[in-house]
């Protein structure tokens, strides 16, 4: 039971921080935005792209959202309450990373397909998209998560975060925008999205341990 | 004699790279040792000051 | 095995251990390296396509092997200092990413120098260009990671999780040239199948990888060397190291 208020936790820290919660939503709309202006709306550059627009925000914004997970927890100590606490950490974990990608990265999946037709997607490509993006996130979130406890200990976390974290997330960038430009020429797309899956199984059964792992070394401090 | 250094026109390309790893091979045996140098002067220091600023007189 | 074992962990006896084998190293390596650069810039023959710039090989081959090798050793000590708690192993993890990072930039710059001549391109993105490069972002993370965090027994670890995390590159590198249609070419040399090149080409270039492998073991213990003194600048076996050196 206690596994459920943990979400109902995570989802009233997050009301109460609405500007933490919202800022990774903010920030993909902003950088979907960009493009158009910057490339010049000829529909033809901007289809050719769109896909790797959405790609290349949501994971920039997932990365923002990382920054601030365990954060809090890390400073005031309720980690280490969390972690004596009788209950698996690895589940403990699981849960509150699913609860930070419903609050933090599902809005953006919900979002994704309205910036996708602004940028010119057909409706069904869009599917494609769709499929790649919940396929992929979790990833991006359980690799995230990984490198974000490892630097939990140090203050200022952000830039060296992003930079351990990026080429970590290439492949799933690579094959999540491969699968939509597939999808897009009319060519199959089991190919990329089987590699997808892959990696979301690889993330779901071997980060928990370098996660639980990271954590203790940062306790340690 | 020249033809060596000519390498078939790809004087360039091939040289470069062969000069790149000699400077790397180098640089990677010197900076350590340099390094090493280094460390050994502050442990003498600190030992010294240890000494220095022991209890017993 | 398991008193000889803790023995070789100890710092004092790997710092005299290091000490007195890399002089020897420094020979066999001279030795090799020549023998390298004897035969794959005098004795081998030009090759029918590439002409002389394929000589570049002898460099960019053995170099990116190294970048590959390393990582893995690097994984390997990982796993012995989070489950061992092996000091040593920590301080051999760090010594060897500064060298895996060389590697593979002159993996990288090399195939650069080699590719313009003989694709009309200095870069492409394909799936093995686009891998050694993020293994030289997973090198320079380890590095920075280790640098960001003061306490240096919590650094080790914190590296060792990362080397972990990011060893999944590896077999993606090795593989991609099979997995993927890309520019840079299949295998030449591997483990199990007879080589499709052909001797005189071959031995040189076997050489010199085994010679770039005597020289990583020299670079690390000299690194290894340095990093244990400066991890226990108080400690007796260091005093000890330092009444033998003034008195040389």
């Amino acid at each position: 039971m206690s596994y459920f208020m943990i979400i109902r936790r995570e989802s009233l820290v997050a009301f109460r921080n609405r500007h933490e919660a919202l800022s990774p939503l903010l920030f993909f709309f902003l950088v979907c935005l960009l493009f158009p202006l910057a490339v010049g709306s000829s529909s033809k550059i901007l289809d050719d792209i769109s896909s790797g627009i959405i790609w290349t925000a949501i994971l920039l914004a997932t990365l923002m959202s990382l920054t601030h997970l365990f954060r809090k927890e890390y400073d005031d100590g309720t980690l280490e309450l969390m972690m004596l606490s009788h209950h698996s950490l690895a589940v403990l974990v699981m849960i509150k990373l699913a609860a930070h990608w419903i609050i933090n990265i599902l809005p953006l999946i919900v979002l994704a397909p309205f910036i996708a037709s602004a940028l010119g997607m057909d409706l069904h490509i869009q599917g494609a998209l769709l499929l790649t993006l919940f396929l992929g996130t979790p990833s991006l979130i359980l690799i995230g998560a990984t490198v974000a406890t490892l630097t939990l200990v140090i203050p200022q976390n952000g830039m060296l975060l992003a930079l351990l974290v990026l080429p970590l997330y290439v492949p799933v960038l690579i094959f999540g925008t491969s699968a939509v430009d597939a999808a897009a020429s009319g060519l199959p797309t089991a190919g990329p999205l089987y590699m997808m899956a892959a990696i979301l199984i690889l993330s779901l059964t071997l980060t928990p341990f370098a996660i639980v792992s990271a954590l203790k070394i940062g306790i340690s401090q | 004699m020249s033809e060596f250094f000519h390498m078939g026109g790809y004087a360039f390309n091939v040289w470069t790279s062969y000069a790149l790893a000699f400077l790397i091979l180098i640089v990677n045996i010197i900076s350590p040792i340099l390094r090493h140098k280094k460390n050994l002067q502050k442990a003498r220091d600190i030992q010294q000051f240890n000494r220095t600023t022991s209890d017993d007189t | 095995m398991m008193k000889w074992l803790h023995t070789m962990a100890s710092s004092a006896w790997f710092y005299r251990f290091a000490a007195r084998i890399v002089p020897w190293l420094t020979t066999l390596f001279v030795l090799l390296f020549l023998y390298g650069l004897y035969g794959g810039l005098i004795t081998a023959p030009a090759d029918y396509q590439q002409g002389d710039a394929f000589r570049i090989i002898y460099i960019h081959v053995p170099a990116a092997w190294m970048s590959l090798f390393i990582y893995v050793v690097m994984a390997i000590y990982g796993i012995i200092a989070l489950v061992w708690r092996i000091k040593l192993a920590e301080v051999l993890l760090i010594s060897s990413a500064p060298i895996g990072a060389a590697f593979t930039l002159l993996a990288l710059v090399t195939g650069s120098l080699w590719g313009k001549p003989m694709w009309g391109t200095w870069w492409s993105w394909d799936a093995r260009l686009t891998s050694e490069l993020l293994l030289l972002f997973l090198y320079l993370g380890v590095l920075g990671l280790y640098a960001a965090i003061e306490d240096k027994r919590v650094a080790s670890k914190a590296i060792s999780v990362l080397t972990l995390v990011g060893v999944v590159n590896i077999p993606i590198i090795h593989y991609s040239v099979k997995w993927w249609n890309t520019l840079h070419q299949g295998s030449t040399v591997t483990l199990t199948d007879k080589p499709s090149m052909q001797i005189d080409m071959l031995i040189p270039l076997l050489v010199m990888a085994v010679a770039f492998k005597v020289y990583y073991a020299i670079s690390l213990l000299i690194r290894a060397k340095a990093e244990l003194i400066e991890r226990e600048p108080n400690s007796k076996w260091v005093r000890k190291v330092i009444e033998e050196d003034n008195n040389e």
